[in-house]
């Protein structure tokens, strides 16, 4: 199962039509410290490009966009009491949202690893 | 801003050695952060030492032939009480326009050094200085002179650990109670040395010469107690601790007294006035302002930021937030803004419009962190 990427960076692994939706590591790093994370409510739909979380550090509070359309069907509440979770394991236990994908050709318009390292290094 | 036309401190090689994260600010290329994070900076000061370099900042000289002569240029253009200024004293005002709006806020100081009576040094913000030094010159009698500060550098060391750190370095540090400053030499250097900072916590804010900044820097980093600390959490640190923020929390359009800073203005210039904006400032004295800067505190986990509109429990706009974010010695979403006097009052419940939802908060009396001043 590969690991795909978003301009926005955000990444997305697919397993069957569920895709697991975290922001990249490169993301976290950018942000510093998070101090909390607004989830979408179970059930949310979700658009290709649209709101689906709010990340925030110290700093300031930034959107973080579906990387695919579909709609929510887990959150990661862990991230509701321990958001620096997100610093920790940005691709991994940091992990936001599972969304049921409505569109599985949308995926094929993410970047892979490869691809996005390269467009994160021309930044 | 064109990024080429950036300045920067004599302290920016230090900064880059260390890792820390450059981002434009005033004009100036700084460090809002070191590879240890915002967080981890901010606890740092709050329980250890933390070292600024806020060299960027305005430094000037008002230059008389006495005390007298330019504490009474001042008064011109500050609320503040200048002329009973102690020697070594040092007290914080605001210049005023016309319309008793704030210009910018700054800190007084009266000189105490041999051969310099009727000098008082100032510091204002970097993004005001310019502006600060052409409104002062404009105002000045003939007698009384500015001078910038040529080839200076500002070091702030804050922090429980503040006092113990620089005292190694030079003992005489201990004696200089809050709000007043000592000349003293760091091993050689030659410092003035003001008991005074922007976290709420003890410390110091240490002006030298440019070609001593980077030996100053290293050797207070030199202590393991003492780490540096980037705007980041100097922002975070200063929220807390209900101090303003010039362009956010205060600016031409807020009062001293709307800004809730009318303990700066002393008894004998609030009776008198004599100052630009005096009107003003007089006039709500008298008959009250507004609205008024609080403290607001959102009851739940989400920040609430700058430019975050404050309502009433029916949903009627009633202020607006100035400074918000996360506090993390308070553990939670920290916020100052403006609200209609009516609500100002610590306790009251007010709501906040965050994404569109409203959002329970609470106005609390500042500062969210008591202070841990030296007195």
């Amino acid at each position: 199962m590969s690991v795909k990427f978003s301009k926005d960076h955000e990444w997305v692994s697919l397993a069957g039509d569920i895709a697991t939706i975290g922001i990249t590591n490169h993301a976290q790093e950018q942000l510093g410290d998070v101090v909390f994370v607004e989830l979408p409510a179970v059930g949310k739909k979700v658009t290709k490009g649209g709101d689906a979380a709010v990340v925030e550090s110290v700093k300031a509070a930034s959107e973080v966009y579906a990387p695919v359309t579909g709609e929510v069907v887990e959150v990661n509440k862990e991230l509701e009491g321990d958001p620096a979770l997100v610093n920790r394991g940005a691709e991994g236990d940091g992990w936001f949202m599972k969304i049921k994908i409505s569109n599985p050709a949308e995926i094929n318009e993410l970047m892979d690893k490869a691809a996005y390292d390269k467009f994160v290094a021309s930044l | 801003m064109n990024e080429t036309a950036l300045k920067r401190t004599i302290l920016y090689g230090e900064h880059a050695a260390l890792g820390a994260k450059l981002v434009p600010f005033a004009g100036y290329e700084m460090p809002v952060q070191y590879p240890t994070g915002i967080l981890t900076e901010h606890n740092w000061t709050r329980t250890s030492a933390g070292l600024f370099d806020v060299s960027h900042m305005g430094q000037a000289f008002l230059v008389g032939p006495d005390h007298a002569t330019t504490a009474a240029a001042m008064e011109k253009l500050v609320p503040a009480d200048i002329a009973s200024l102690k020697p070594h004293q040092i007290r914080y005002s605001q210049f005023l326009n016309p319309e008793g709006g704030i210009l910018d806020d700054l800190m007084i100081t009266r000189s105490a050094y041999a051969g310099y009576d009727g000098w008082l040094y100032i510091v204002c913000n970097a993004s005001r200085k310019d502006e600060d030094f052409a409104h002062i010159e404009k105002n000045l009698p003939p007698n009384v002179k500015l001078q910038r500060g040529a080839d200076m550098a500002l070091i702030a060391l804050q922090g429980p650990k503040a006092e113990a750190a620089l005292a190694k370095l030079a003992p005489a540090v201990r004696d200089i109670p809050f709000m007043y400053y000592a000349g003293i030499s760091i091993d050689g250097i030659q410092a003035h040395v003001s008991r005074s900072g922007y976290t709420g916590e003890d410390g110091f804010e240490i002006s030298v010469f440019d070609k001593d900044a980077v030996r100053l820097w290293q050797m207070l980093l030199a202590n393991p107690d003492v780490k540096p600390i980037g705007l980041g959490a100097r922002d975070s640190l200063r929220l807390e601790a209900g101090l303003c923020l010039y362009g956010h929390d205060i600016d031409e359009t807020t009062s001293p007294v709307e800004a809730d800073l009318l303990w700066s203005i002393q008894k004998r210039r609030r009776n008198e006035g004599g100052f630009i904006g005096a009107a003003r400032v007089q006039k709500e004295i008298a008959s009250g302002a507004k609205r008024k800067r609080v403290g607001i505190k959102p009851e739940g986990r989400a920040p609430a930021r700058e430019g975050t509109v404050v309502t009433d429990a029916s949903g009627r706009p009633i202020g607006i937030i100035t400074s918000g974010g996360f506090g993390p010695t308070a553990n939670g979403p920290v916020a100052m803004g403006y609200v209609e006097t009516a609500f100002a009052t610590a306790g009251t419940a007010v709501q906040l419009i965050v994404r569109g939802q409203p959002m329970p908060a609470q106005i609390i009396a500042l500062p969210f962190v008591p202070h841990n001043y030296k007195r």
